[in-house]
């Protein structure tokens, strides 16, 4: 069976769970193999939980020559490691800089690339979800090694054993890949609550707050949620940029999102359209996210959510 | 300094969009317009230049590879204040995708020639994958500075600040570069009546792909390196349940609603 690589989505060498995500999407279209660029010393633990996702072998690849810059030289890796695997496809998370260490892989590779794939059969036929969540397109990459970003999500994650056998892979950076500079960076503040774009969950406010996150906050705390916003508080300086969902912000694609607060403009819903189940709390009944929701208060968010948020603890117990 | 700022025509995205019966995206029964967001691109070209020591040595070249009717774009980026236009059209380019569009906007950089800097938007509007500019970096052979929130440059130095996705990054490169912007670089300016005349005797030029040496061939939908297999409206969400809350019973209904779908 032919090779699966998935290149491995980790944070100082912790896995996050889009990795683990891909590996069992992997499983369905060959043989999964991890491609972890990191840390030599963060390697060997990364290797044991990639293993538990059935990763068969898992290429470690040195990033000293890596790391210091942006994107062009993980396109490089990758592309070495191609070579030496010939893999039946290329799975990578579709993030900013994962669609982009795609885009130029596709380039060298002279490969079809499918970006932000909601689903992945054999073959490999990808699904996505375009206009703003509008239309499902089902396609497929007809030249080359088909390269597929995945957004988070996708699949649940399901552990099985693999031999996770390791191969060193000694990559060769270009100088000309090392021109564009991380020259400092500043790991986001963890609120000790899941990450946006990973989380099952995610609570959202918007301008109808006024700028009183909290009842967003306790609420998505009762249900171990995430915390988003829209450009509309983003902008008002309520909350950072990093929390923003749409168009120009962070695309989820969780099994429940609640807005709160939210009116639902287009380039709102593009980052959100995908949720599994909507939920809209808003004053105003002709709110336009009503139209997507599957269930909604017309209420002040301010008494409806801090209620709710009561009642959630109480039952809880 | 010569600054090429890329602009796509691209459907309304707030008029309904839909799609050909070959499965491209429909140019046509849309309306078009300068994607938004590639707006704050020509914002910054411009800025890029009136900052410039002096400004009148820097050109800025809107560009933009689209059927006819995208010369709108680059006719609106001339309003703005961009010196002069190129168009590449032929019709070989319809249904490209984005690596056959790459190809060809890195054709036309190289023609245009002597290029310091190449500014996109962050993504097109349409359904875009935010994945043109690294091509056209990977193309070209330059480095990329992409997904800039802040734009600082002195020379040929350029520094931007990046929300990456786990980080804030400063990242550093000097020109020439492929430099792509997001909507928090600040608003973009609307065309001024003085400048909306002006528009009308800049230069727009217009390449085909034999102009730029491109193979007709290795471009359009019959050369796509990706196939769409089926497009299909998504089915209208079975309308959901409302309640109006009254004395709280608004949180009561969320409740049982959030306990029946087992997310308590
Ligand atoms: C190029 C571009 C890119 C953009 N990108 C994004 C993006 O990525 N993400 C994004 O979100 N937006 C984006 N926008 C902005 C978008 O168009 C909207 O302006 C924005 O989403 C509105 O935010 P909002 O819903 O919070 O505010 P509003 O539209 O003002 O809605 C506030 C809502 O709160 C309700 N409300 C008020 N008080 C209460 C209360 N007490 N209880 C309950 N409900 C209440 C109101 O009825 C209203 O529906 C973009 C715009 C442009 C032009
Ligand atoms: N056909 C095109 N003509 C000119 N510029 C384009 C075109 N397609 C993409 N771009 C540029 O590339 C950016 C990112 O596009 P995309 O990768 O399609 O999301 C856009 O904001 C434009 O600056």
């Amino acid at each position: 069976m032919s090779e699966v690589l998935v290149l491995v989505d980790h944070i100082d060498g912790a896995v996050r769970k889009p990795a683990y995500e891909l590996l069992t999407i992997a499983k369905r279209l060959g043989e999964p193999s991890a491609v972890f660029i990191g840390g030599a010393d963060k390697a060997a633990a990364a290797v044991e939980s990639l293993k538990k996702y059935g990763a068969e072998k898992v290429y470690v690849i040195d990033d000293s020559e890596i790391k210091g810059y942006l994107v062009a030289p993980k396109a490089e890796a990758l592309q070495q490691v191609a070579a030496q695997a010939e893999p039946a496809a290329i799975l990578i998370t579709a993030s900013a800089e994962g669609n982009e260490i795609a885009g130029r892989l596709a380039v060298k590779l002279e490969s079809g690339l499918i970006t932000n794939a909601v689903d992945v059969k054999e073959g490999p036929e990808t699904t996505q979800s375009v206009f703003a969540g509008n239309f499902t397109v089902t396609a497929k990459v007809t030249q080359g090694t088909p390269i597929i970003t995945v957004k988070a999500n996708s699949a649940a994650p399901e552990e099985s054993a693999g031999a996770g056998t390791v191969v060193d892979v000694a990559v060769t950076v270009s100088d000309s890949a090392k021109k564009a500079q991380i020259v400092a960076s500043q790991p986001r503040e963890s609120s000790g609550r899941p990450e946006l774009t990973e989380a099952a969950i995610v609570v959202s406010g918007g301008r109808g707050t006024g700028g009183n996150f909290e009842p967003i906050e306790n609420f998505a705390d009762s249900l171990g949620a995430a915390v988003g916003a829209s450009r509309a508080a983003v902008d008002s300086g309520w909350k950072p940029h990093a929390f923003q969902i749409g168009q120009t912000g962070k695309t989820v694609s969780p099994q429940l999102y609640v807005a709160a607060g939210i009116s639902g403009a287009i380039q709102h819903r593009a980052g959100m359209q995908t949720s599994k189940t909507i939920i809209a709390i808003n004053k105003d009944e002709e709110a336009p996210l009503f139209e997507l929701v599957d269930f909604g208060v017309v209420g002040d968010l301010h008494t409806v959510l801090p209620a709710a948020t009561e009642q959630i603890t109480a039952r809880k117990g | 300094m010569n600054i090429v700022v890329c602009v796509k025509y691209v459907p309304d995205s707030t008029a309904d969009q839909a799609f050909e019966s070959d499965n491209t995206v429909d140019r046509v029964g849309v309306p078009g317009l300068l994607s938004e967001l590639d707006e704050y691109a020509v914002e910054q070209a411009l800025q890029l230049k009136e900052k410039n020591e002096a400004p009148e040595s820097v050109t800025v070249t809107a560009l933009s590879v689209g059927p006819a009717s995208a010369a709108d774009a680059i006719r609106k980026a001339l309003q703005m204040g961009a010196d002069q236009g190129v168009h590449v059209v032929d019709d070989a380019i319809a249904g490209s995708d984005a690596l056959a569009t790459s190809k060809v906007l890195a054709a036309a950089v190289t023609k245009i020639g002597d290029v310091d800097v190449v500014v996109c938007g962050m993504a097109s509007t349409d359904g875009g994958m935010s994945v043109v500019p690294a091509m056209l970096a990977e193309r070209l052979d330059l480095p990329q500075i992409t997904f800039a929130s802040v734009i600082e440059s002195q020379g040929n130095q350029f520094r931007i600040k990046r929300d990456g996705d786990t980080a804030t990054e400063v990242i550093g490169a000097v020109a020439p570069l492929v430099l792509s912007v997001t909507d928090q670089t600040g608003e973009a300016r609307y065309p001024s009546f003085k400048g909306i005349m002006a528009a009308k005797k800049k230069p727009l030029e217009t390449y085909s792909l034999a102009d730029l040496e491109v193979d007709a061939g290795s471009v359009g939908l019959s050369a796509a390196w990706t196939a769409v297999e089926n497009t299909e409206a998504r089915p209208p969400r079975t309308a959901g349940t409302i309640v109006t809350d009254e004395d709280g019973s608004g949180a009561k209904a969320l409740t049982e609603f959030l306990a029946s779908k087992k997310f308590i």
